[in-house]
């Protein structure tokens, strides 16, 4: 773990892998350090901002012992996804496999949301599965609310209508984010999901 | 129940109260007012709570009608034609007129009981990136006045100067990585004087200037932002995140700003120089 300098109210832990994001974010949110307003994870990184001195906070973050199996203790939410993206057949040739393959494989993986970005509520989902895909060279400049897409490691699902580069391989009805809802993001860090195929509808 | 009717909006005026913090983890920017010092002056002088919903006015323009009288405060940037920085009656049918301000780039009008708009997510504050809260006021639209209200304070004039005029200078700190970029990129961020890009808005102010130098070729993987990052994109000139900055970022963050500086970024305005010291 290394903590960086960001600013006069926060600091930056930069971690090894994501897994180590997962555990570290899951101990700092169960149980935040006083005055901690926010707490950011990303990719590598986890973000904290406080209204107290940062000396005290760094002393808290180097204390902290992260939780374990974060991919597998989240709260499960199933969402049903109709698998008939437009960039389904390419994804299918980027890992030389079938459509149906690509929809097999994703509704088999165990989902974990690692972190939030973008925009609100879009959540960033990883697996155990071993996804690896190139976004798409030209970003489209409208994406679907609900569209549910992959890019790199990650599958995510547009909460709102928005430009997007991932590849997009399915659509789901489920509401990612509502802003009247409690919380307002359905795929919030730490939560697990698992996608469930709704067939051509 | 007292309301105002927006006439005229000038460039852009939005409702801001003191944002959303503590959603960051959902995507949700912090949002709310810009300058946060003006904001909150103009709030305490009508004796509203603390956190109730006033107007931003980009670059002067707004015009109000009183539908009722109302007490109102205008904090921040000086707009010719209005009082600053005092309470003021406005009479039932009376309208008030925002001039270009003299210096500065942002004004508040707070009213005697607060804007009363729906929150969204616990803020009325209008985040123009994100799309959440209300939409930016346009002309015709009625906006209703709430009654929770403190004691009026009893102060006349609030003693503050107004936002320079001329070069401003940041006080900044070394961000988490300044070690991307050359010992001479970094004396280049603190020795050039930048001038303030037409590009800003309320997401981040722009600096039109000399390319950074980048010690480390290749991608950042995201991270978290908060206000006051100084990220460099690949063009190599800095952009200073503001109230509405995303949650997170993709380019390398050279430096913060320090936060008693904050308030005096968001009244720069465009074509205005501006200094970087450590």
């Amino acid at each position: 773990m290394r903590i960086l300098p960001s600013g006069d109210r926060a600091l930056l832990v930069e971690l090894d892998d994501l897994d180590q994001v997962l555990g570290y974010y899951a101990a700092l949110a169960a149980d935040p350090p006083p005055e901690v307003v926010d707490i950011v994870p990303a990719a590598r990184t986890i973000l904290v901002t406080t209204r107290g001195d940062l000396a005290g906070l760094s002393r808290s973050l180097r204390e902290l012992v992260p939780a374990r199996d974060r991919r597998t203790s989240g709260e499960l939410i199933e969402i049903p996804v109709v698998y008939d993206g437009a960039d389904l057949d390419d994804v299918a040739v980027l890992l030389g496999c079938t459509r149906d393959d690509v929809v097999a494989r994703h509704t088999s993986a165990s989902w974990t949301v690692a972190f939030s970005g973008f925009a609100p509520g879009f959540g960033y989902l990883t697996s155990d599965g071993d996804w690896n895909i190139p976004r798409r060279t030209s970003p489209r400049t409208k994406v679907p609310a609900g569209a549910v897409g992959l890019a790199g490691e990650f599958s995510g699902v547009y909460p709102r209508e928005s430009p997007g580069g991932w590849q997009l391989i399915g659509r789901t009805s489920v509401r990612t984010f509502d802003a009247s809802r409690e919380p307002a993001a359905l795929l919030h860090p730490g939560r697990r999901v698992r996608f469930v195929d709704a067939g051509r509808g | 129940m007292s309301s105002l009717t927006v006439l005229t909006t000038g460039p852009l005026a939005t409702i801001q109260d003191r944002g959303r913090a503590g959603q960051a983890a959902l995507g949700v920017p912090a949002s709310g007012a810009c300058d946060r010092a003006a904001y909150e002056l103009a709030n305490r002088l009508v004796g509203n709570h603390e956190g109730a919903a006033a107007i931003e006015v980009t670059y002067g323009g707004l015009t109000i009608h009183a539908d009722t009288d109302l007490l109102l405060a205008i904090t921040g940037a000086p707009c010719t034609g209005v009082p600053l920085n005092a309470p003021a009656l406005l009479r039932s049918g009376e309208l008030l007129r925002l001039g270009p301000p003299a210096s500065g780039l942002r004004t508040y009008v707070a009213v005697r009981g607060g804007l009363d708009v729906p929150p969204v997510l616990g803020s009325r504050s209008t985040d123009l990136l994100s799309g959440l809260g209300p939409s930016p006021l346009v002309a015709g639209q009625t906006l209703q006045v709430g009654s929770l209200v403190h004691p009026m304070p009893g102060v006349d004039q609030a003693p503050v100067a107004h936002p320079a005029a001329g070069q401003v200078v940041l006080r900044v700190t070394p961000g988490p990585r300044r070690d991307w970029f050359t010992d001479a990129g970094w004396a280049s961020l603190l020795s050039q004087v930048y001038e303030v890009s037409t590009n800003s808005n309320r997401v981040g102010v722009r600096l039109d200037g000399t390319p950074l130098e980048r010690a480390r070729a290749g991608e950042l993987a995201s991270e978290g932002m908060t206000h006051g990052a100084i990220q460099i994109p690949p063009s190599g000139t800095p952009v200073i995140f503001l109230a509405d900055h995303p949650v997170t970022g993709g380019y390398p963050v050279i430096a913060y700003v320090a936060a008693a500086d904050l308030n005096a970024c968001a009244q720069l305005r465009p074509g205005q120089p501006v200094r970087l010291v450590s």
